[in-house]
C-alpha cells in the first residue's frame, strides 16, 4: 500500500508541475489543483499509514494519528477557496483582455505593434 | 496569562465583518472604524513592545490547552517589534487611502484591509508552524482582494500571476509541513526546536529536505532571487497604497526565516548548518544585484520602486544569512528602515500620478503639486538608496560591519557598494526625468490642470518620512534594542521554557496522551 500511495503522490505532483508550466490559465489552474490533491494525500500519509484503526485513543494499542486528518481538512478548505478565487480573477482578466496567457502582457503588446 | 496578546488578531477579525455587514454603504463610518482599528493596534503594539522589552516572553494558550497540543501565541521582543511596525505602517497607509479617496474606487477596501492586518499580525505572533501557514493564507486571501481593488485588465492580469505564484508557494509550504510532521510528530515551534536537536545524525535526510523546502517557501514570500518573479508586476500594478502596505509582506518572509532558522534549525545544528552560507547568502547577493539593476532598467516609476524592494530585501537577506547576533541585529534595523522607506516610495509614486496618464519615465507636463511631491521623493530616494544622512546609510554600515566576520566579506562589500551606486544612478535619473525635466515641457493647450493631492495624503507620506528621520536620529538606542532582540533569538531558553512548561489543560496527562 505504501508503494501505491507514494506513486499516486508522485504522479499527481509530476502531472501538476507539467500543467503549471503551461502558458495559459486553464491548464495552470488544473495543475495547481492536481498539486493540492497531491499535497493533501501527502499530508494524510505524514501520520503513517494505518488501516482499520480508529483515530481516537482507546485501550487498544493501535490507533490512527488524528492530527494529519485535521491538517488535511484545513488544507482542503483553503485550497478549495483559493482555487475558486483564482478562477474568478483569471476569468475577469480573460474577459477584460481577451487573452488568457499567464505571463506579462507588455512584451506581446510590443510584438503586435 | 495576558489576554492583550491576542488582541492584534481578534480586533481586526471582528472589525472586518462588522464593516462589511453594518457599514456597507457608509464610507465615512467605514473610515472611522478602520482608523480606530489601526490606532488601537498601534497602542496595543506599543504596549506589548514595552512589556516584552525587558526580555519577558508572553504566552497565550488558546482555550487553555498546553503547548504541544494546543495552539499558542508567543510575544517576545521580535514579534512585538514587528506587530508595532505593521500597525504604524497600516495607520499611515490608511490616512493616505482616505486622503486620496482610493477606498471609493472599489468596494470593501476597509474590510479587506483589516483582514490583511489580521493575517500579518497572526503570522508574527503565532508559535505554531501550521498556524503560521493558516495566517499566511489569511493575509494572502485578503491581499488578493486588495491587489485587484478598483479593477482594470492590467491589474487583473498581474493579479492572476500573483495568486498562482502564491498558490504554488502554499502547496510547497504544505509539503514542508507534512515532511516535518512525518519526521518529528509535532508542529509547535518550541517543541520542534527540542525534537529536531534529538534527531540521530545518520537519519537527517527527511528533516534536511523539510528545512530546504521551508526555506524556499519563506524565500518566495521574501522575494529572494530566483523566487522573486511574482513581485515586480503585482506591486507595480497594485493600487499605490496597497503596494505600500505590501512593503511589510516581504518582511513576513524575512521574519519567518529569522524565527525558524534561529529557533528550530539554529546555525549550530549540524544537519542544516550549510544552508545559510551555501544557499541563502549567494541568493541574497543575487537579489541585491538584480534588484538594483532592475531599478536602473525600469521604464516606469512604480516598477522601479518594486525592484528597489527586491534589492532591499536582498540587503536584509545578506545580513540574515550571516547568522551571527550582529548580522541579525543589523537586519532588524534595516527591516524597519526598508519597510518605512518602501511604503513611503510607493505612496509617492501614487502622488506622482496626479495629472499624468502613466508613470513612464519620460518627460511629461508637470504633475499637480509637483514641488512638494518632488521634495518628498528626494528624501525617500535618499533613504532607499542609502546615502547619508538617512537611516539607509546607517543600516548599510551596520550590515557591512557585521559582514567583516564572514569569510566572504570581499564579495559582500563589493556587491553592496556596487548595487548602491546602481540604485543611486537609477533613482537620480528617475527623479530628474519625472520631476525636473517636466518643468521644461509645456502643458497641452486647453488641458485642465489636474487637482493636487489632498493635504492628508501629504501628511501620511510626511509621517512615514518623519519616522525614517527619527529612526536615523535614534539609531543608537535602535541598534541597542536590535542587539537585545538578537541576543534573545540566539538564547532561546526562556522562549522554550515559557512555551513548554506553562501549565494548561492536559499538561498533567502528557505521558498518557502520547
Amino acid at each position: 500500500m505504501e508503494f501505491l500511495v507514494a506513486s499516486a503522490i508522485g504522479i499527481l505532483t509530476a502531472s501538476g508541475l507539467y500543467l503549471v508550466l503551461r502558458l495559459r490559465t486553464f491548464p495552470v489552474i488544473m495543475g495547481t489543483s492536481l498539486l493540492t490533491y497531491a499535497v493533501n494525500v501527502f499530508l494524510f500519509a505524514s501520520g503513517r499509514l494505518t488501516v482499520g484503526a480508529p483515530p481516537i485513543l482507546t485501550d487498544a494499542a493501535r490507533y490512527t494519528d488524528p492530527l494529519p486528518q485535521a491538517l488535511v481538512l484545513t488544507a482542503i478548505v483553503i485550497s478549495f477557496g483559493m482555487t475558486a478565487v483564482v478562477v474568478m480573477i483569471a476569468l475577469g482578466a480573460y474577459l477584460g483582455g481577451n487573452d488568457d496567457h499567464v505571463d506579462d502582457p507588455s512584451t506581446e503588446a510590443e510584438e503586435r505593434t | 496569562m495576558t489576554h492583550w496578546l491576542i488582541l492584534p488578531i481578534v480586533l481586526p477579525a471582528f472589525l472586518a465583518p462588522f464593516i462589511v455587514l453594518a457599514a456597507r454603504y457608509h464610507i465615512t463610518i467605514q473610515r472611522v472604524l478602520s482608523l480606530f482599528g489601526a490606532l488601537a493596534l498601534v497602542v496595543v503594539g506599543l504596549g506589548l513592545s514595552v512589556e516584552a522589552s525587558d526580555g519577558t516572553v508572553m504566552l497565550y494558550q488558546l482555550s487553555d490547552w498546553a503547548a504541544p497540543f494546543g495552539i499558542v501565541l508567543v510575544g517576545d521582543r521580535l514579534s512585538t517589534l514587528m506587530v508595532t511596525l505593521t500597525a504604524v505602517l497600516a495607520l499611515f497607509v490608511l490616512l493616505y487611502v482616505i486622503g486620496s479617496k482610493w477606498d471609493e474606487r472599489g468596494r470593501h477596501f476597509h474590510a479587506l484591509f483589516q483582514f490583511q492586518l489580521m493575517g500579518i499580525m497572526g503570522a508574527f505572533l503565532t508559535g505554531d508552524l501550521f498556524n503560521l501557514f493558516v495566517f499566511f493564507e489569511v493575509l494572502l486571501i485578503a491581499s488578493y482582494g486588495l491587489m485587484i481593488h478598483a479593477g482594470g485588465t492590467p491589474r487583473l492580469r498581474a493579479g492572476v500571476q500573483y495568486v498562482l505564484y502564491n498558490l504554488l508557494g502554499s502547496t510547497l509550504f504544505l509539503f514542508a509541513l507534512g515532511a516535518i510532521y512525518a519526521e518529528t510528530g509535532t508542529l509547535n515551534m518550541a517543541d520542534l526546536a527540542q525534537r529536531v536537536a534529538l534527531i540521530d545524525a545518520g537519519a537527517t535526510v527527511g528533516i534536511r529536505i523539510a528545512a530546504v523546502l521551508l526555506l524556499m517557501v519563506f524565500a518566495v514570500k521574501a522575494a529572494v532571487v530566483p523566487l522573486h518573479f511574482w513581485l515586480p508586476s503585482s506591486y507595480a500594478e497594485a493600487p499605490g497604497p496597497v503596494a505600500a502596505l505590501f512593503a511589510i509582506m516581504t518582511k513576513v518572509g524575512a521574519y519567518a526565516i529569522i524565527r525558524v532558522y534561529t529557533l528550530i534549525f539554529p546555525p549550530e545544528l549540524a544537519a542544516t548548518a550549510d544552508l545559510h552560507t551555501i544557499w541563502l547568502l549567494p541568493a541574497a547577493l543575487l537579489s541585491l544585484a538584480l534588484g538594483m539593476i532592475g531599478v536602473l532598467a525600469a521604464k516606469q516609476l512604480d516598477r522601479m520602486v518594486a525592484f528597489s524592494v527586491i534589492g532591499s530585501m536582498g540587503m536584509v537577506m545578506i545580513s540574515i544569512a550571516l547568522f551571527t547576533p550582529e548580522g541579525i541585529a543589523a537586519a532588524l534595523y534595516y527591516i524597519v528602515h526598508s519597510t518605512l522607506a518602501a511604503g513611503a516610495l510607493f505612496l509617492i509614486a501614487d502622488l506622482a500620478r496626479a495629472g499624468r496618464d502613466n508613470l513612464d519615465l519620460t518627460a511629461q507636463p508637470q504633475v499637480a503639486g509637483a514641488k512638494l511631491t518632488s521634495a518628498l521623493f528626494f528624501v525617500a530616494a535618499i533613504a532607499m538608496v542609502g546615502v547619508p544622512p538617512l537611516s539607509g546609510f546607517v543600516g548599510k554600515l551596520l550590515i557591512m560591519d557585521a559582514a567583516t566576520q564572514s569569510g566572504l566579506w570581499v564579495w559582500i562589500w563589493a556587491v553592496i557598494l556596487g548595487a548602491s551606486l546602481l540604485s543611486l544612478v537609477g533613482f537620480g535619473r528617475a527623479g530628474s526625468v519625472v520631476f525636473w525635466k517636466s518643468r521644461s515641457v509645456a502643458p497641452e493647450e486647453g488641458a485642465t490642470p489636474a487637482e493636487a493631492p489632498s493635504a492628508l495624503s501629504y501628511v501620511a507620506v510626511g509621517g512615514l518620512l518623519a519616522l525614517l528621520v527619527a529612526h536615523t536620529l535614534m539609531a543608537g538606542p535602535a541598534t541597542q534594542y536590535a542587539m537585545a532582540i538578537s541576543n534573545q533569538l540566539f538564547g532561546p531558553e526562556r522562549y522554550l521554557t515559557t512555551v513548554l512548561e506553562t501549565p494548561g489543560k492536559l499538561s498533567d496527562g502528557k505521558e498518557e496522551a502520547h
